[in-house]
């Protein structure tokens, strides 16, 4: 085999499984990438925060030892390699979900999502860069330095999920983990030319899971083809008597639907473009990239027909109060007795000062901006007024779910309204990054399923390189097989289309 | 005039137990004013009749069989601890140093 690197997952089990190559020799690979592009914030991708070499390579050798014992492979994706985002609790790894108050924290578990890529004899190559407590939607926020964009080292990966993101676009893994509570998987997949799907609320276990919003949070796959996110979805996904959200339903078959997708034929099924998301407020390139993918959608087959969501306008408004107000709640396990940081206030410091203390050094701005917005929220004369408000926008936005859902199989919408932007840019204004995810919101407050698909390239204001744009495709609640049919249709018809995937457009990272 | 004054997003930071330095408190009251600017928007919505969803799935009372399963031993429990004395969490004084009046105890450590 030639570079390993470059080869989707699919493509490296069946390297493995028929013993054309070791999994041992592709861990070594990734590992190579990682050293030769990942450097440090300053430099390099940093799409990690944490490599695990001596662990990768221990977990490939167990794989080949079993496969040259002539046992089943564990899994369809045995001994592949991927990237886990830091949020995920490892027993033989730090854990820090972006924060400094968790720096060099050892969790004395695992959860349930690193459990399952164990038990499927995945490689995990180390942990994954993110905003704080996957706060943000740039990576900018995390403690430890910015993610940078493979397609322009100059511009964010997206966030939370900028280090699973970016790890798939520089080559350093062929697999990734991400959560998502507002975007966080779709976004960063949509600014890195790669594929991030948002599973069904409660389809994949959240235990083990360090929470921002729980009745928001998500994980999910990140990969560089649509089959490739389906087979880690079926490894990811399903029943979790630990976490008491998790569905109790069949996983959906969305590896069989991929397949089926990359047929090409759409025949028969109609996709709904929510008229509310997109138009003004969105890059123009984006926009021309979204009406093309609408032809090469009906091109398929498909019959698009508009439906409206009319209360989607108001869905950022009620995600930043929820949010912030399921934050300001479950962040305060952060209280400087049982783990994590410790800031002694002189000898007499009273356990209230030293929490306070603490807090205040270990957690970044945007973290203290969201704990007071949910603490202001939540308080009594203000609960009615904003958090009860949000509560019933969310209804709406439901029944605005249900309503299209009649009327179409999937909708469509560009996941995110502009192309990545540069680092920086929006940093000191907290308002514009919260415009990121003005599409990929409403999904979340409804607790249904989304994935974003590379649908082609952009130049923004800036100037510069053209940059990938992503097309968000919704699906009901378990109704992710029908998602991963669109996805894997429009994947296919697009790169017969345009010159192959999208991602060997990817500059080399120097 | 502002949605949020710079004495309430004090008063925030100390509910939050976040001891916020005086130039932060200018930083986030200013910005804290335009997100809460923002999101008031939800009060447009007319839903009176509404019912608040508080989780998108319709789950309620997911039991577990009640059967004995390992968990975190004493030394896991720990592991991660900023202070640990015999085997138990070692935290700052709680309370005062002055005695609860009526209570007989001392809030001093012993």
């Amino acid at each position: 085999m030639t570079d390993l690197t470059r080869l989707t997952a699919a493509e490296l089990a069946a390297g493995i499984h028929s013993r054309e190559v070791s999994a041992v020799e592709v861990a070594q690979a990734h590992l190579d990438r990682i050293a030769e592009v990942d450097g440090d914030a300053g430099r390099g991708v940093h799409a990690f925060l944490h490599v695990a070499a001596d662990a990768a390579l221990a977990s490939a050798a167990l794989v080949d030892e079993a496969i040259g014992a002539g046992s089943a492979p564990a899994s369809p994706l045995a001994g592949v390699p991927l990237a886990l985002k830091d949020v995920f609790t490892t027993i033989d790894m730090p854990t820090t979900a972006g924060s400094k108050i968790l720096e060099g924290w050892r969790p004395p578990y695992d959860a349930t999502v690193t459990a399952r890529l164990r038990a499927a004899g995945i490689t995990i190559l180390g942990k994954t860069n993110m905003d704080e407590f996957a706060m943000g939607s740039s990576t900018e926020h995390s403690a430890y330095g910015v993610t940078r964009n493979p397609w322009d080292g100059t511009r964010v990966p997206g966030g939370s999920g900028g280090g699973s993101a970016s790890a798939l676009a520089a080559f350093e893994a062929p697999l990734s983990v991400g959560t998502d509570t507002g975007g966080s998987i779709r976004q960063p997949a949509a600014f890195t030319g790669t594929v991030g799907v948002k599973p069904t609320y409660g389809g994949v276990s959240r235990y083990g899971l360090i929470a921002c919003a729980s009745s928001l949070d998500q994980g999910g796959p990140c990969a560089r083809t649509v089959l490739d996110a389906a087979l880690l979805h079926e490894v990811l996904a399903g029943y979790d008597p630990l976490d008491s959200t998790s569905i109790d339903a069949a996983v959906p078959a969305v590896v069989e639907a991929a397949r089926a997708g990359a047929s090409g034929d759409l025949a028969g099924l109609k996709v709904g473009v929510v008229r509310e998301l997109g138009g003004e407020g969105y890059q123009p390139g984006v926009r021309a990239s979204f009406d093309a993918a609408l032809q090469l959608l009906e091109k398929l087959g498909a019959e698009i027909v508009e439906v409206s969501c009319p209360h989607f306008e108001y869905g950022l408004a009620a995600y930043y109060l929820i949010l912030p107000s399921e934050v300001s709640s479950n962040l305060a396990r952060f209280d400087a007795m049982r783990y994590g940081l410790r800031v002694q206030v002189a000898d007499t410091g009273s356990a209230e000062e030293v929490m306070a203390a603490t807090r205040e050094a270990g957690f970044g701005a945007e973290v203290k901006r969201r704990i007071m917005l949910g603490t202001y929220a939540l308080s009594s004369g203000y609960y009615d007024a904003y958090y009860g408000q949000a509560q019933k926008v969310r209804t709406l936005i439901s029944r605005d779910f249900a309503a299209a859902f009649e009327r179409a199989d999937v909708l469509v919408s560009p996941t995110a309204p502009t192309t990545a932007f540069p680092i920086g840019d929006k940093v000191d204004d907290p308002l514009a990054m919260y415009l990121n995810d003005l599409a990929t919101i409403p999904t979340n407050l409804a607790g249904t399923a989304a994935m974003s698909v590379p649908s082609g390239l952009a130049r923004d204001q800036h100037g510069g390189v053209e940059l990938p744009v992503g097309l968000q495709i919704m699906a009901p609640a378990l109704g992710e097989a029908v998602m991963y049919r669109v996805g894997a249709a429009f994947e296919a018809v697009r790169d017969a289309e345009q010159d192959g995937p999208l991602i060997r457009r990817v500059r080399e990272w120097s | 005039m502002p949605a949020i004054s710079r004495d309430e997003v004090a008063h925030l930071a100390r509910l939050a137990r976040l001891a916020v330095t005086e130039d932060e408190l200018d930083l986030f009251a200013g910005q804290l004013d335009v997100i809460l600017g923002a999101v008031a928007r939800v009060g447009e919505v007319a839903a009176d009749d509404i019912p608040p969803t508080s989780h998108a799935v319709p789950l309620s009372n997911v039991f577990r069989p009640d059967e004995l399963r390992p968990g975190l031993n004493q030394e896991q429990a720990l592991a991660g601890a900023p202070a640990v004395e015999e085997g138990r969490f070692r935290v700052p004084r709680i309370l005062d140093e002055e005695p609860l009046a009526g209570s007989g105890i001392s809030g001093e450590e012993a």
